[in-house]
C-alpha cells in the first residue's frame, strides 16, 4: 500500500533530491533570513506608492468625486475599469486552489499559496474603487441591509450593484478562510522551528495551536475539499455578477448575454498572467525554482492560451452579433469601439489579448521564463484595455451634445498607482513572513511527483500488469 | 486539564508508520494520537477513525444561508417595505438568486471553518503539547498513554515497530491557553526533577 505510482512520462513537480525535511528548510529559509536589500527597496517603493494613492484618496474625499474627470456620459471611468481588472486578477488564485483541487491537479500545490494570496490582495484593491467612488464614503454602510430610521428603507436587492456588494464580500471572506485554513499547519511548522522568542510567539498565535493530529488532518482534508467545492461555483458567480453590472443595463454594447462567460474567461486569463508575473519573480528571488518548475509555468501558459482564445472568440462573436442583430445602436457602438476615438484601446486589447498569447502554442516559448514574464505583463495590459474599451462605450450616448472624450485626472491615475502600492505592500509582507509555498501540500505530493522518487518508478514502468498486480497485492 | 504520562515513538517515514500502527493496534494498545507533518492518506482508516461529518455540517449551514437570504429579501419586498421597481413583481425569484447563492456559500464556509476550529479545539492563544519539535516538519509521532506498570512494556513494543526514537513524556493531554515561547509550570518542574 506504500507504492505511490505515477507514470514517469509525467514531469516531476519537485526537482532536486528532496526529503521532507529539505522541503521545510527550503521554504522556511527566506522567512528566517534577514530581509534582503532588494526586499527592503521593493517594500519601501510599494509603501510610497500606497502613500501616494492614499493622498489622492484624501484629495478626492475632501474635494468630492468632481476631481475625477467623470462627465455626463462617462459616469464610470478608470475607477470601474480598475475595479473589474483587479477582481478579474483575483480569479486565478481561486481557480488554482479550488478548481484544480477538484480536478486533482498535482501541480497546483507549488503555486496555490501565492496565487491565493494574490486573490486576496487583488480583491482588497478592487474593493477600494467602488467604495471611494461613492463620494460620501462615510455613508458607505448604506449598502448594507440594516435596520435604519429611514422607513426602514432597505437596499434594492434586485440591483446588480448590490449583488456585487454581496458577491465581492463573500468572495473575499471565503478566499481568506480557504487560504488561512491551509496556512495553519504551515505556521505550526514555522513555530516549531522558530529560534527567537518573538517568532515562536507570533507563529504560535498564527498557527492556532495546531499540532498535526491525525483526526485533525482528516477534518482538514474534508474542509479543504468542501471549501474547494464551494469556491468553484463562487468564483464563477463573482465575475458573472460583475458582468451583470453591465449586461443588465440597456446600454448598447453592454446589454449582451455573452458577458458572464466572457468575463469569467477574461478574469482567469488576466489572473494567470498576474500569477506568472509574481511567481517568476518570487521563484527567482527566493530561489524556489525546484518547486515552481518550468512545468508549472508551462501548465499556466496553457491556461493562458486557452482562456485568451476564448476571449478572442467572444470579441469576434460580439462584433458578429452586433452586425446580425440589425440594431443600429448596437452596430454603432461596436463601430465606435473599433474605429471611434478610442480605437487605440480596442486594437491594443486585440493585439495583447488575442494575437500575442497565440505564441504560446509553441512549446519553446511556453517554457521560456523571460518570454512568459514579458507576455504576462502584455496580457494584463490587454485585459485592462478590455475593461476600458467596454466602459468607454459610454462616451457617445443618444444625444450628440453630450458626446465627450474622457481622459483621467491625476487623482484617478494616482488612485490606480496606489492600488498597486497596496497590492505589492501586501505581497512583499506575504513573501517575507508567510510560507509562499504550501509546505504540507508539497510533502504530500513528494513521493508521487518528486524527481528523486520518480526515478524509483522506472522499474515498474515496463513491468507486465499481472506481475505488477501480483507483487503489489502481496504487500497487503 | 490533566497531566498524563505518554509513551512516544518517533518514525521518520510514513511507510514505517503504517505497519507500526497496525502492529500496535492489533497488540491491543489504545493509540492516544498520531501526529504527522502533512495529511497522510489512509492513516485515519488505519487508526480506525470514522469519516468526518464536517461536510454534513457544511450542508446545514449552507441551507441556513439559502433560507436566510430568500426569507429576508422576500419579507422585505413583500411585507415590510414593498417598493415598485419599474413595475417588477414583489417577489422576483430569479433576481434573488445571486444574493441567495452568495449567502449560501458564505454561511457554509464560515460555519464550516468555525466548526472545524471548534472540533479541533484550535484558535489563536491555544497551546498544545508538542511531543517532538519536528512532528510538524518531517517526523511521524505515535503517542500511547501509559502508567507506571505498563510503561516499560509499551516502550519495548514501540521499539520493535521500527521507531527511530522512543521515550516517555509527562505532558498535558488537552489544550490550554498559553504562549509557545513560554515554558509551562509542569514542564519547568519536570526539568528540575
Amino acid at each position: 500500500m506504500h507504492l505511490k505510482y505515477e507514470s514517469i512520462i509525467r514531469e516531476p513537480l519537485v526537482d532536486g533530491n528532496k526529503t521532507y525535511h529539505q522541503i521545510t528548510e527550503d521554504i522556511c529559509a527566506p522567512i528566517e533570513r534577514e530581509p534582503s536589500k532588494l526586499w527592503r527597496l521593493g517594500f519601501l517603493m510599494s509603501l510610497s506608492l500606497l502613500g501616494f494613492g492614499a493622498f489622492s484618496i484624501v484629495w478626492e474625499v475632501y474635494w468630492g468625486t468632481g476631481v475625477w474627470n467623470l462627465n455626463k456620459t462617462i459616469g464610470w471611468g478608470w475607477d470601474i475599469t480598475n475595479f473589474v481588472w483587479w477582481v478579474g486578477i483575483g480569479h486565478a488564485g481561486t481557480l488554482i486552489s479550488a478548481i484544480l483541487l477538484l480536478f486533482r491537479q498535482g501541480w497546483r500545490t507549488g503555486v496555490n499559496r501565492a496565487a491565493e494570496a494574490m486573490t486576496i490582495f487583488a480583491v482588497m484593491c478592487a474593493g477600494q474603487f467602488p467604495i471611494w467612488h461613492m463620494g460620501r464614503v462615510w455613508d458607505a454602510f448604506f449598502v448594507l441591509p440594516y435596520g435604519n430610521t429611514r422607513g426602514p428603507l432597505w437596499p434594492n436587492f434586485i440591483s446588480p450593484l448590490l449583488w456585487d456588494v454581496f458577491a465581492i464580500s463573500t468572495y473575499f471572506t471565503v478566499s481568506l478562510l480557504f487560504w488561512y485554513s491551509g496556512l495553519i499547519p504551515d505556521f505550526a511548522t514555522l513555530r516549531d522551528r522558530a529560534q527567537t522568542k518573538f517568532r515562536k510567539m507570533a507563529y504560535g498565535y498564527a498557527s492556532f495551536g495546531w499540532a498535526g493530529s491525525a483526526k485533525h488532518w482528516q477534518r482538514h482534508e474534508m474542509l479543504s475539499l468542501v471549501l474547494a467545492g464551494l469556491s468553484t461555483p463562487l468564483v464563477l458567480s463573482v465575475h458573472t455578477i460583475v458582468s451583470f453590472d453591465f449586461a443588465t443595463s440597456i446600454v448598447p454594447g453592454w446589454h449582451t448575454t455573452i458577458f458572464p462567460p466572457y468575463f469569467v474567461a477574461g478574469a482567469v486569463f488576466s489572473g494567470f498572467a498576474m500569477v506568472q508575473t509574481l511567481l517568476i519573480l518570487t521563484r527567482k528571488i527566493l530561489k524556489l525554482e525546484e518547486y515552481i518548475t518550468l512545468g508549472h509555468i508551462e501548465a499556466m501558459n496553457k491556461v493562458i492560451v486557452l482562456t485568451g482564445s476564448i476571449v478572442g472568440v467572444a470579441y469576434l462573436t460580439e462584433l458578429f452579433i452586433a452586425y446580425y442583430s440589425g440594431v443600429i445602436w448596437e452596430q454603432e457602438a461596436f463601430r465606435l469601439r473599433v474605429l471611434g476615438p478610442y480605437w487605440w484601446a480596442y486594437w491594443g486589447m486585440m493585439l495583447c489579448n488575442v494575437v500575442s498569447p497565440q505564441l504560446f502554442w509553441f512549446k519553446k516559448l511556453r517554457r521560456n521564463v523571460w518570454f512568459t514574464f514579458f507576455m504576462s505583463i502584455i496580457v494584463n495590459i490587454g485585459m485592462w484595455f478590455e475593461r476600458f474599451v467596454i466602459i468607454m462605450s459610454l462616451h457617445r450616448d443618444y444625444l450628440p451634445s453630450s458626446w465627450s472624450y474622457y481622459t483621467p485626472s491625476w487623482t484617478e491615475v494616482a488612485f490606480y498607482l496606489g492600488s498597486f502600492g497596496l497590492f505589492f505592500t501586501c505581497y512583499f509582507l506575504f513573501a517575507k513572513y508567510f510560507p509562499v509555498i504550501a509546505i504540507a501540500e508539497i510533502k504530500f505530493i513528494l513521493k508521487t511527483s518528486g524527481d528523486n522518487y520518480k526515478k524509483d518508478m522506472e522499474k515498474y514502468e515496463h513491468q507486465e500488469n499481472e506481475v505488477f498486480l501480483a507483487e503489489q497485492s502481496h504487500h497487503h | 486539564m490533566s497531566i498524563k504520562k505518554f509513551a512516544v515513538a518517533v518514525y521518520d517515514d510514513e511507510a514505517v508508520l503504517f505497519p507500526a500502527v497496525k502492529k500496535v493496534r492489533s497488540a491491543g494498545y489504545k493509540i492516544h494520537d498520531v501526529y504527522t507533518p502533512f495529511a497522510v492518506h489512509g492513516l485515519d482508516v488505519a487508526l480506525g477513525q470514522k469519516e468526518s461529518d464536517l461536510h454534513i455540517a457544511g450542508f446545514i449551514y449552507g441551507i441556513t444561508g439559502t433560507c436566510t437570504a430568500l426569507g429576508f429579501m422576500g419579507w422585505i419586498f413583500t411585507t415590510d417595505w414593498p417598493q415598485n421597481f419599474g413595475g417588477k413583481p414583489h417577489f422576483p425569484l430569479p433576481a434573488f438568486i445571486p444574493i441567495t447563492f452568495e449567502l449560501t456559500v458564505l454561511f457554509a464556509a464560515v460555519g464550516m471553518v468555525l466548526t472545524f476550529c471548534y472540533l479541533n479545539q484550535i484558535m489563536p492563544g491555544v497551546k498544545k503539547h508538542i511531543f517532538h519539535p519536528r512532528q510538524t516538519d518531517d517526523k511521524f509521532v505515535m503517542v500511547i498513554e501509559v502508567n507506571d506498570t505498563n510503561e516499560a512494556e509499551t516502550l519495548a513494543m514501540l521499539q520493535s515497530t521500527g521507531a527511530e526514537l522512543t521515550e516517555t513524556q509527562i505532558a498535558e493531554s488537552d489544550w490550554w491557553y498559553g504562549r509557545f515561547d513560554k515554558k509551562e509550570d509542569y514542564e519547568i518542574q519536570q526539568q528540575l526533577a
